[in-house]
């Protein structure tokens, strides 16, 4: 598109009092070659948008440089549509309010802000948005109490929904119980199980079509247009869903898998088991089938201990308590005991633990239960630690249930892509040390094989990638339904462990996301944390290497291969980061609006003063989305900082290319910063591990420096959050300090 | 007001009341589905509580980084109409038609405020800050905090001496206004989300804890701002008596809550927030030795890992059971916390020079329309259709759970939204 370029200069906000904004405008005119160029005391008034908006009307520009306050500031008053090219050049927060004022280098860096700014507005071009073709449809998986209210509230909503469920019936473990523990005030008594009513509900649904006994065999595609295989026994059809809700669920721990001596006595049973024999009938001792006068639970059977689930069921307390209560209910004189570490019953479910400890013959111990063992009267002693009551006790009962915890149905992604990759190799010949390294991989992860659920014909693998814990890695604090793949939401107990109250609610989240994913594809646009943006990467792959660095790096899973590892991008999943495009050692990889070619233009724009001037010149690449809020924070709290330095904003440092680095010092730059987000197990990258992929990128650039002779120091990476603005002066001016001390960039002038 | 009927065929709005983390997540997630949504919130700014709190649980980050997104989302998205300083007058009619009135208070600052600060260098009057729980004071013209949104200062016109109209003649922009007055607006919506969230057990009822008697007994919500790099102390945690580091603190759990002369229920989230805070104080004293005081510990979920964790990085003592009585030490201020420790079977009574209580979540109901169900601890209930209660005015809850909760009770409220689409 031919520019015609609009620089709108703002003198307001001590902007006028702090920099020679004439002089600025004149660069404006003569170097940057604006059509037109205008100052304004105070740009965001009436006035001055109104002059702005004149100038595009007229035809006289159809580029708009503001050169005014921080992007992040009058966001509303400088918005002239999706389309609309628009550059915002900080000389409020990061120019004028954080430099002294009239001062040549204050002076130096607004003019570099403009020349910057006008550089990026030059290779910027409207994004043209996607426009395929998109299915509504919302494909829920498993159909426990969380598929179905997902299932149920989606169609309700107005969107179709197929629900599939491996089992023959749904409702899942819920559906197996007799009673659920109060989710209502007065929150005192174990409630009628409720599911019924729903399963009936969601099967007559005129939106839902439900297929039982149905696994998932093969999901291709891309949100608004996955391609899902469904396999039962009739055969296998394949449906076209927008969006993916994964419910499926939980499984108990494993009973064999606990080291707790004893605990395979005929008469310890496991809270599941204790449902299930309460859902047939009396509960009976299992060895003798007699009447259970007393009985001992085992909280925390398996769940709190590293060495089983690290983390607490959450549940079991709970469950307990309702268990408890459905014993009393068919004998009324029996005694129980329930030794805890900690009862949680958090909220209202206090009341509920307090009205069932409150009766006399239930005995809540804290303590540890360290063994089981048959008495000669055919008795269950429990050995029990640390209780209240001092020394260690022996409680022989008629029957021992263990709380065992929730794990989640998921599947270990990352696992199986090794598995895949290491039977690749193999299948590949290649090298012995590649085929011993991959027959290693494969004894490790062989029992991987086959646990796939989604089966995602991505090249990432082929399901959610999860945390340690099995719960798929999340944002989950601010953001807890995004995953990282794109337009699959996962709810109820495979995302966290959580009761059946919980999980129904947490299905509406996720069924709202799922359609939130599937009306923003409709539009063109991206999801979180980039919602509404309509620029996506384009792959200029006549160039491509096949290195699969981008394949690799993309943070979900946007980009699959073909047999030759070209990529072969699949532009719904994209997020926008623009982490493929700072992974590409080719640079093949550009948005329309956010370039290699547009960045390296901008680092082209700063002027470097020679080696004589004592003038250095420090680049700083920020993330935009909380290094650079913490850079406007210093400005709005008027802290000053060294004026040496540059800043370009980007999307997500993991977009970071190291060519601007390499262009940066050629230039004779005399250092590049880098502020990105807190990487590592308590990540804060939005988009998972940019700051963590571009602290990588350094690793090898630091190599390449000792080569051309240039000390590693003058590049560094800090991780900043964005509430550390007050340590922004600290930090800027000690690495200029560094930088000073080295010594000008030997290639200045080159 | 935004135009009801733009956005992907679907008419009708949702009213979503109350602007903290939850009302924020429940309106942004219905209005990027393509449904408009109004969001009503009483303060002068949004974010609520979570605005206030220096990090999260479990991973310690910056609650301004979520916001940051989340102001970013309304503010590109057209369908979400905020109103601040508003509150719901009254609310009528059924499921996907309701009127709303709402009464909007005068900010006397519009939208043409550029956070230059003019106005409040020469403003002459202070009051105390509530954004720090009043530890500070502020002017009466201000930016309730440095990361507000909407970003636009705010007066405090009850505190302006007579006649008084510096900050306006001081405004180089003409954005202040001091003879605005109260505004109601009438809203017909489809569905309403009640999100208006709790406030902190008032400590002061809590006679046997001291608080408002010595002055180094704090909330939980006070020691986020005493750690905030914008708070009072500049984020050092100093005991308020002398400006001193604490040597020795002890966390009182369950102050107010599980119990029946105060809240009955469990707060849920003061477990995993005292912990969080432990830390806090052993990043900045790593000498410093901390005691919790508890009933139960109560992490769930994943929030247990966090838990482990931090009580061996931080070497955090825990001694169950219930603290009787708190008393000031003549002449050094320091505290004596009186306890019964439940597992030794004895009494115990120890000096901390900091005591931290940590005090439970009280649902906000205040306000919300007639009608609205309130179960017996005055938590809004469920059986009101076409009206939806999310966060912590449902029950306590932790951050991601009111998250959660709000992006539930989003779908339900655009399921009453009338003439949707239908997809086939």
């Amino acid at each position: 598109m031919d520019k015609k370029l609009g620089v709108y200069i703002c003198g307001g906000c001590s902007i006028g009092e702090s920099i020679d904004v004439d002089r600025l405008a004149e660069l404006a005119r003569k170097d940057a070659k604006a059509a037109v160029c205008r100052t304004h005391a105070c740009l965001c008034g009436e006035e001055g948008v109104a002059q702005i908006q004149a100038d595009l009307a007229s035809g006289a520009v159809n580029a708009v440089a503001i050169a005014a306050c921080s992007p992040r500031a009058k966001m509303e008053r400088f918005n002239f549509g999706a389309r609309q090219l628009v550059e915002r050049i900080n000389l409020r927060e990061q120019v004028a309010w954080s430099h002294k004022p009239n001062d040549e280098d204050t002076q130096m860096l607004a003019e570099d802000c403009l020349r910057m700014g006008v550089a990026r507005l030059e290779k910027m071009e409207p994004p043209e948005p996607l426009a395929e073709s998109i299915s509504r449809t919302i494909l829920v998986v498993g159909g426990g109490v969380a598929g179905i209210n997902a299932a149920l509230e989606g169609a309700e909503a107005g969107y179709d929904v197929l629900l599939v469920e491996k089992e023959a019936r749904l409702g899942g473990f819920l559906g197996e119980l007799k009673k659920t523990f109060p989710t209502h005030a007065p929150y005192t008594q174990a409630e009628n199980n409720g599911l019924a009513e729903k399963v009936r509900a969601v099967s007559a649904h005129p939106r839902v079509r439900v297929f039982w006994s149905t696994q998932v065999v093969k999901t291709e595609g891309q949100p608004g247009m996955f391609d899902v295989t469904l396999q039962n026994h009739h055969g296998s059809e394949t449906h076209r869903v927008g969006s993916i809700v994964m419910a499926t669920g939980w499984k108990p721990y494993d009973r064999s898998k606990l080291t707790l001596p004893g605990c395979d006595l005929p008469d310890v049973v496991t809270n599941v088991e204790l449902e299930r024999m309460a859902a047939a009938g009396p509960v009976t001792r299992p060895s003798d089938g007699k009447v259970v006068n007393s009985a001992l639970f085992v909280q925390c059977a398996g769940s709190r201990d590293p060495a089983h689930l690290g983390y607490c069921s959450s549940v079991c307390c709970m469950s307990t308590l309702k268990e408890a209560e459905i014993l009393r209910d068919q004998n009324p004189d029996i005694e129980i005991f329930v030794i805890y570490r900690d009862m949680v019953t958090p909220g209202q479910y206090e009341t509920y633990y307090q009205s069932v400890q409150d009766h006399a013959l239930n005995f809540f111990m804290k303590g540890m239960v360290t063994g089981l063992e048959r008495d000669a009267n055919g008795k269950v002693v429990a050995h029990v630690d640390g209780s209240l009551m001092g020394s260690p006790m022996r409680v022989p009962v008629d029957l021992v249930v263990l709380a065992t915890g929730m794990a989640a149905n998921s599947a270990d992604n990352d696992g199986i892509r090794a598995l895949r990759d290491a039977r690749r190799t193999l299948e590949r010949n290649e090298s012995e040390t590649q085929r011993t390294e991959a027959e290693k991989v494969i004894r490790q992860l062989e029992d991987r094989e086959g646990t796939e659920i989604l089966h995602l014909g991505y090249r990432q693998g082929p399901d959610l990638p999860i945390l340690q814990s099995g719960f798929p890695n999340s944002h989950f604090i601010c953001f807890p339904y995004e995953t990282q793949r794109t337009g699959i939401y996962a709810a109820g107990a495979v995302r966290a462990p959580m009761d059946s109250q919980l999980a129904a609610e947490d299905a509406c989240g996720a069924m709202m996301k799922a359609i939130q994913s599937v009306e923003m594809a409709a539009q063109g646009q991206a999801v979180h944390p980039r919602a509404g943006d309509l620029s996506y990467p384009n792959f200029a792959l006549q160039r491509c290497t096949q290195c699969k660095r981008c394949t690799v790096e993309c943070p979900f899973g946007a980009i699959d291969e073909d047999e030759k590892g070209t990529p072969r991008f699949n532009p719904y999943r994209c997020r926008r980061c623009g982490i493929c495009m700072g992974a590409c050692p080719e640079r093949i990889i550009s948005f329309k609006n956010y370039s290699v070619d547009m960045i390296a233009g901008m680092v082209k724009a700063i002027e470097v003063p020679d080696e004589f001037a004592d003038k250095p010149r420090i680049l700083i690449f920020a993330c935009e989305n909380d290094a650079y809020p913490a850079l406007d924070q210093a400005g709005m709290n008027r802290a000053s900082y060294d004026a040496s330095v540059r800043v370009i904003p980007l999307r997500c440092l993991g977009s970071m290319n190291i060519v601007w680095i390499a262009d940066a010092l050629s230039r004779g730059i005399d250092g590049v910063l880098l502020l990105g987000c807190k990487f590592g197990e308590d990540y804060q990258c939005h988009f998972i591990r940019g700051s963590e992929l571009a602290n990588r990128r350094l690793e090898n650039v630091k190599d390449t420096l000792e080569r051309l002779q240039l000390e590693s120091g003058r590049i560094e990476l800090v991780q900043l959050g964005i509430d550390e603005g007050d340590r922004i002066p600290h930090l800027i001016d000690d690495f200029v300090a560094r930088v000073r001390e080295l010594g000008p960039n030997p290639y200045k002038g080159f | 007001m935004a135009n009801l009927n733009a956005g992907n065929g679907k008419s009708g709005a949702i009213l979503v009341v109350g602007g903290g983390i939850a009302g924020v997540t429940c309106a942004i997630e219905a209005a990027e589905a393509g449904f408009e949504a109004v969001l009503v919130e009483k303060a002068a700014y949004l974010g609520g509580h979570v605005a206030a709190f220096h990090r999260y649980f479990p991973k310690l980050c910056p609650p301004p980084c979520g916001l940051e997104i989340n102001f970013r989302r309304i503010r590109n998205n057209p369908r979400v109409t905020v109103y601040t300083l508003a509150e719901i007058e009254s609310l009528k009619g059924s499921p996907g038609n309701y009127e709303a009135v709402i009464r909007i208070a005068p900010r006397f600052v519009t939208s043409a405020c550029t956070l230059c600060g003019e106005c409040e260098r020469v403003c002459p009057v202070e009051i105390p800050d509530a954004f720090n729980s009043g530890m500070t004071k502020t002017k009466a013209i201000r930016l309730p905090h440095r990361m507000a949104f909407p970003a636009q200062y705010v007066v405090e016109r009850s505190a302006c001496p007579e006649g008084c109209r510096l900050c306006a003649d001081a405004c180089r922009y003409n954005a202040i206004g001091l003879a605005q007055q109260e505004t109601w607006k009438t809203l017909r919506v489809a569905s309403v989300v009640l999100a208006t969230g709790w406030e902190p057990y008032d400590a002061a009822k809590i006679d046997n804890l001291g608080f408002g008697q010595f002055s180094n007994v704090v909330t939980n919500v006070m020691l986020e701002r005493l750690a905030a790099p914008d708070g009072p102390t500049r984020g050092k945690i100093l005991r308020p008596s002398d400006g001193k580091p604490p040597r020795a603190v002890a966390f009182v759990q369950c102050a107010g809550s599980r119990d029946r002369n105060h809240l009955p229920y469990c707060s849920g989230v003061c477990c995993t927030a005292s912990l969080k805070q432990a830390a806090y104080i052993r990043s900045q004293y790593p000498e410093a030795k901390i005691t919790m005081f508890y009933i139960d510990l109560r992490t769930p979920g994943q929030l247990e890992e966090f838990a482990a964790k931090t009580i061996a990085a931080n070497g955090v003592e825990l001694i169950k059971g219930k603290v009787g009585k708190v008393q000031e030490q003549p002449g050094s201020r320091d505290l004596l916390v009186s306890a019964e420790d439940v597992l030794k079977g004895r009494k115990i009574a120890r000096e901390y020079d900091l005591v931290v209580l940590a005090v439970g979540i009280v649902p906000q109901t205040g306000g919300l329309p007639a009608g609205v169900n309130l179960d017996e601890f005055g938590f809004a209930a469920d059986g009101n259709p076409g009206v939806y209660a999310a966060g912590c005015v449902k029950r306590p809850a932790e951050v991601a759970v009111s998250i959660r909760d709000a992006t539930g009770a989003a779908l339900k409220a655009i399921e009453c939204v009338a003439g949707r689409a239908h997809h086939g």
